[in-house]
């Protein structure tokens, strides 16, 4: 089994050079089953992994030391426990899935981009798994920058267009934001302890000062607010649907913007000591749920409406791991990974569909010409709003109650949250599916339902996304919470606190949860089939420009940090201190022109010169030991 | 023995090439000659690891008490290697260009090797000025007679500012020669000179400044830009890819070791000039126009980290200015590669007359794209090592001085991807509608720097271990 | 009569001299202003031969002291005849080429 762990990222290593090197020589259906087959192999190697785990615990996994100095050693090692392969199983498998729907997706694409998209999506896929593989947080670093790139790469796979080309370099820089908090982290670590190996530092965790652990603790959610699109670096996500749907399905909905969950659900033990840290994640968290479900509910872009309602569901997750629950953080990432990227390829179908659309006013009623795809995305939008029974009720509800026990003002306002969730999607699914289609004939010509390699996913997506959750049903309604006993020895388990809510709860959760799809449906009968979508005004406006948040940045930051620049280019740089130096040479020319003037050549300026200093030398000569004293005197 | 051959190789190729006047020959005879040197230092560096010292000694200048003694350390071993690997991957990266009097420019350059491998094996204070000078003046003849249009100018102020800097230095050599007990300019009596604490912080500063505008050190920076962008390519290459790295290595060689009381009196001041030069130099990259000058400011950023982290002395920086004067030498000369690429092949280094490359350059586009990234110290290449261990050698220093400067790893992001988007992406211009992609040479050049970016990026420790003795060798003397 | 009352006067014919030689700018005049140093030079040499030959005397009536000022003395006139033929010579050929004996025409020194 130990000799399987690296073959796991080996293989879309293997992809990606494969892709990458021939991917002009190679036919389009080579590059398709080699970028899928070897997603494919890690899937069936983390199955195998899983059960091992399951049965034998988890294990570390020494390869070579990566850098080794006098002051610490950062082994390049893998650690494999019960958390990292639950991320294996939702990377490898969701993956896979996306690589599968990618092949027929980019089929329009010319040969050479297509190898390029497959070689990037399988170096994505191994960046991510190096970052949830990693047994030291220099190892998981490497992974996070590397899941950076590749999202940099996917976001801008469509170059000629500058708008996305920005939008690819926000999200880098943006990133990068987090990821010098990141770094700062491991820097606080290593000096403080020495190692940055996990083990070793939870279990000196707690011979850390509380300053330390708050420091630390913070400065790792900065790197996690980079990565996973929380207040105030989210922007850059809604930007990030630049690039091809199934890249927003994976990277920007089912992983990679959770990679900041999985590093506060690995440093549980650092985060359970200090209580600051906590109420800043769980605060950030839930402001950012509401804020962007705020947003969310007038966009008009099909996959900005998914990107913020991603951002939402994000926050939902740093709340539960605010308010202490990681489990329940982690199997709502599971969920999320499940419903999310269905939504996402569902969107993808549809825009697939619509020749390219992504305007939600222009679609509507393709309910009937895209069966499949309806009732899958149907599937996951009550999976999203939290429709009794399906992952998304059971993962949401699960935290709803982590934060009630937690504190009542939170619970209620992620439940205020909760209900923005339903609203927005279900407007989304009434314009897009229901209703008259107001796009052009041709569009409407042109309506099919994709081909197989697409529903396929799909409609396994959608069978995870209804059942999916099951895994941790409340024992209030027959369950038992597996993934919570599965878990336990790497993340203490959050359940307790929710057992200890009545079983009245459940069924009055459940009760909300069917009321809020009815208010949701009553507010889209009452707005989505009329003239919902257009020119907005007022308060609308304000969340359809998206607060200008945007607008903000740019005008406190990036245009201040423009113009600063040009002003050390251009003043300081130039007029200053290139001044100061050519000045210095100017100087010594000027001097070296005006001394030049001595030498007039008038006979008698020659004679002055020569009698004045005789007579200047006599005088020294004379004054001689006067002066030899008060040169003395001076030094 | 080795290390006299590194030197004689050059020099005696160099003095040679300038009697072939024949384009293909001089080019050829160089090439040859460089890799010649190149085997050398394999040699030198690898079969004779266990051996501390690969030196030798001879009588020079019995008068003065000056002796021709070389020696080869740890640090000295890897900086000799990346000299010796620049100029065969320079040559032949210039292999298409044609340059007037080849025979002088090949002699030159090779010239210019001669007193780079000096400056890194000399161990007698007189002959490490001799090679200093020896350095810079072929620099001086290939910028002013094969640079761009302002080269005179240009050079001229290069070399004034340079020498400025070698005239302090010379001064503060003969003081300490005069202090010296044996009245000799070996390393080792340097070491052990007497001095009270005014002399050594003024000595200090007559050192530092030469070091200082050599490396450069913000804000001794200026002659750097320009001297860049005029100076051709293949000479630019060697300036930032491993002159600039004579300005570091003098430091840890010469300035710690002998004056540490000072440099620790000054250190606080002089970290505080380089993260400010950081995030100034940064700052400009942002709002360059033209590719070359982008690098250069680049150039100075990164430098200026190293110069931080050598002065924050802290063994975990130590090693990281060690291993990234090599990567930051192989990564810039690979980017000058792809500028010169794209300034032979379509004529301009600006980035407005520029744009969607990648679609006609495809293979360019995507090695570019990772000496860019190992540029921004991306994980998994060679820089990012570097840079993890000299911010954690910062960070040690001062937590606020490690986050200021830290800064500069989000701003090198958005110079760097500000430059391959403008290059490479968005829209052809007129200008890049009929360019071609690279030819097999230069790929197999760029590929090459590549996998060094990668395969150092990926299993860094032998490099560290190479250097790891002169590290101890220097804290024994310069204690924290 | 007393010494000091030589030097004195040589001291000022010798001033004189200088600052004819300085402010003039005629070269005749400029001219006879150093024969007029020259001469202020003979003077205090004559002077001063004659203080050492009476102080001298008081000793021994058969002395020659100061006899080589005397010398010099006829040196200098030498000289200064040398000088002054050749000066001549030049100041007339400046005069026949730019017609003036003014100085400040003669600045070709300068470029």
């Amino acid at each position: 089994m130990i000799n399987l762990i690296f073959l796991v990222p080996f293989f879309p290593l293997l992809g990606f050079l494969i892709n990458g090197l021939f991917r002009r020589s190679l036919s389009k259906n080579t590059i398709s089953i080699i970028g899928s087959g070897v997603v494919l192999l890690s899937f069936i190697i983390s199955i195998i992994l899983f059960f091992d785990v399951k049965n034998n615990g988890g294990i570390v996994v020494h390869y070579f030391d990566f850098i080794d100095t006098e002051s610490f050693q950062i082994p390049f090692a893998f650690q494999v426990d019960q958390l990292s392969v639950i991320f294996l199983l939702i990377i490898t498998g969701v993956g896979f899935l996306i690589h599968l729907y990618s092949t027929s997706y980019m089929h329009a694409e010319p040969t050479e981009h297509f190898g390029r998209y497959f070689s990037y999506l399988n170096l994505f896929v191994f960046s991510m798994l190096l970052l949830v593989l990693g047994a030291n947080y220099v190892v998981m670093f490497i992974g996070w920058e590397g899941v950076g790139l590749c999202s940099y790469l996917l976001i801008g796979f469509w170059f000629k267009n500058d708008s996305y080309n920005y939008a690819a370099t926000k999200a880098f820089v943006m990133n990068r934001i987090g990821d010098l908090g990141f770094l700062l982290a491991i820097f606080w670590i290593l000096n403080k302890l020495g190692t940055a190996t996990y083990t070793e530092v939870f279990e000196q965790a707690s011979a850390l000062s509380p300053p330390d652990v708050t420091a630390i603790t913070l400065l790792l959610f900065v790197g996690a607010v980079g990565k996973s699109a929380q207040i105030p670096l989210y922007t850059w996500l809604p930007d990030a649907m630049a690039g091809p749907t199934p890249v927003s399905a994976l990277i920007h909905a089912a992983t990679m913007v959770t990679a900041g969950i999985y590093m506060i659900a690995r440093s549980n033990a650092l985060y359970s000591l200090s209580h600051l840290s906590r109420d800043v994640v769980a605060i950030v968290g839930l402001t950012t749920a509401i804020l962007a479900a705020t947003i969310a509910l007038y966009q008009n872009d099909f996959k900005k409406v998914l990107a913020y309602s991603t951002v939402s569901q994000l926050g939902f997750m740093f709340l539960a791991l605010g308010v202490g629950a990681y489990t329940t953080g982690v199997f709502h990432v599971m969920t999320h990974a499940f419903f999310k990227a269905l939504l996402f390829l569902a969107a993808g179908s549809v825009i697939h569909a619509m020749n390219g659309e992504q305007d939600i006013t222009k679609m509507g009623g393709l309910r009937k010409k895209l069966p499949v795809t309806y009732f899958t995305f149907l599937i996951g939008v009550l999976a999203i709003s939290g429709f009794p029974f399906t992952s998304g009720f059971i993962s949401k509800d699960e935290i709803l109650i982590a934060t009630y026990t937690h504190s009542r003002v939170l619970f209620w306002f992620a439940s205020f949250a909760a209900v923005l969730t339903a609203i927005y999607m279900f407007r989304l699914l009434m314009l897009v599916f229901y209703g008259g289609f107001r796009g052009t004939p041709e569009q409407e010509h042109h309506l099919h339902e994709s081909p197989l390699a697409m529903t396929v996913p799909l409609i396994v997506l959608a069978i995870l996304s209804a059942v999916g959750g099951f895994v941790q049903l409340p024992e209030a309604f027959g369950g038992h919470h597996y993934l919570n006993d599965f878990l336990s020895p790497v993340v203490p388990a959050s359940v307790p606190e929710g057992a200890h809510v009545a079983v009245k709860e459940y069924y009055l959760l459940a009760g909300t949860a069917v009321g809020l799809i009815i208010i949701a449906l009553l507010a889209n009968k009452l707005f989505a089939v009329k003239k919902f979508a257009g020119v907005y005004t007022g308060f609308k406006k304000i969340l359809a420009d998206k607060w200008y948040i945007d607008e903000l940045y740019n005008s406190i930051i990036v245009k201040p940090l423009n113009s600063i620049a040009g002003f050390l280019n251009t003043v300081i740089d130039k007029s200053i201190i290139d001044g100061i130096v050519n000045g210095t040479g100017r100087f010594v020319n000027y001097s070296a022109r005006q001394l030049r003037l001595l030498q007039s050549g008038q006979v008698g300026n020659y004679i002055l010169f020569m009698v004045l200093s005789i007579t200047v030398l006599f005088l020294v000569f004379w004054n001689q030991e006067i002066i030899l004293a008060f040169l003395q005197k001076i030094f | 023995m080795i290390a006299l051959l590194l030197i004689l190789i050059p020099l005696a190729s160099g003095l040679l090439c300038f009697f072939i006047s024949s384009e293909r020959d001089a080019k050829s005879w160089s090439l040859f000659a460089s890799i010649l040197t190149l085997a050398t230092a394999f040699a030198g560096t690898y079969s004779f690891l266990g051996i501390p010292s690969l030196s030798f000694d001879a009588t020079w200048l019995p008068s003065l008490g000056s002796r021709f003694s070389i020696g080869l350390d740890g640090m000295g071993k890897m900086l000799c290697l990346l000299n010796s690997i620049a100029f065969p991957i320079v040559f032949a990266s210039v292999y298409k260009n044609s340059y007037k009097k080849p025979g002088n420019f090949y002699g030159l350059m090779l010239l210019m090797q001669t007193g780079l491998m000096g400056v890194f094996l000399a161990t007698d204070c007189l002959l490490f000025y001799f090679f200093w000078e020896l350095a810079l003046v072929p620099a001086y003849f290939l910028c002013s007679s094969w640079g761009g249009e302002k080269r005179i100018q240009v050079t001229f102020k290069f070399f004034i500012y340079t020498f400025t800097g070698s005239l302090l230095m010379l001064v503060g050599i003969l003081f300490l020669y005069f202090k010296t007990t044996d009245h000799s300019f070996a390393l080792q009596s340097f070491y052990h000179v007497k001095l009270s604490a005014p002399e050594e912080n003024f000595l200090f500063w007559l050192f530092f400044i030469a070091f200082a505008i050599k490396m450069p050190v913000f804000p001794f920076h200026t002659w750097q830009p320009d001297t860049y962008e005029q100076a051709p390519t293949a000479v630019t290459m060697i300036l930032s890819g491993v002159m600039v790295k004579m300005g570091l290595f003098g430091v840890i060689r010469w300035l710690l070791p002998m004056f540490p009381h000072a440099a620790m009196h000054y250190s606080h001041l002089i970290i505080i000039l380089c993260v400010t030069g950081i995030l100034y130099a940064s700052l400009i990259a942002i709002r360059q126009d033209d590719l070359k000058r982008l690098i250069a400011y680049s150039s100075i950023a990164h430098i200026g980290l190293m110069c931080a982290a050598i002065f924050s002395s802290q063994r975990v920086g130590m090693h990281g200015v060690m291993i990234q004067m090599f990567n930051h030498g192989v990564n810039v000369i690979g980017l000058w590669i792809v500028a010169d690429v794209i300034e032979t092949q379509l004529g301009t280094r600006k980035f407005s007359e520029l744009g969607g490359l990648a679609r006609r350059a495809p293979a360019l586009a995507m090695l570019l794209t990772v000496m860019a990234l190992a540029n921004v110290a991306l994980p998994l290449t060679n820089a990012f090592i570097g840079e993890f261990l000299m911010f954690n050698g910062l960070f040690r220093y001062n937590v606020w001085i490690a986050a200021i400067g830290g800064i500069s790893i989000i701003l090198a992001a958005v110079y760097t991807l500000n430059m391959i988007q403008r290059v490479f992406y968005g829209n052809n211009s007129l200008l890049t509608d009929n360019a071609n992609d690279v030819t097999t040479g230069t790929k197999i050049m760029l590929a090459v720097l590549v996998i060094v970016v990668v395969v150092l990026g990926v299993y860094p420790q032998p490099m560290l271990q190479l250097t790891s003795d002169t590290v101890q060798a220097t804290f024994i003397k310069f204690h924290p | 009569m007393p010494i000091q009352y030589y030097i004195a006067l040589a001291a000022c014919l010798f001033c004189i001299g200088v600052v004819g030689v300085v402010t003039r700018r005629n070269a005749i005049i400029i001219f006879m202003c150093i024969e007029l140093m020259l001469n202020a030079v003979n003077l205090l040499l004559v002077a001063f031969s004659k203080m050492h030959y009476n102080s001298a005397l008081a000793v021994n009536t058969n002395t020659n002291a100061g006899i080589e000022a005397q010398v010099f003395v006829f040196f200098i006139m030498v000289v200064a005849a040398a000088e002054v033929s050749v000066g001549l010579a030049i100041i007339v050929m400046m005069y026949r080429n730019v017609h003036s004996v003014d100085i400040n025409f003669l600045n070709r020194l300068k470029n």
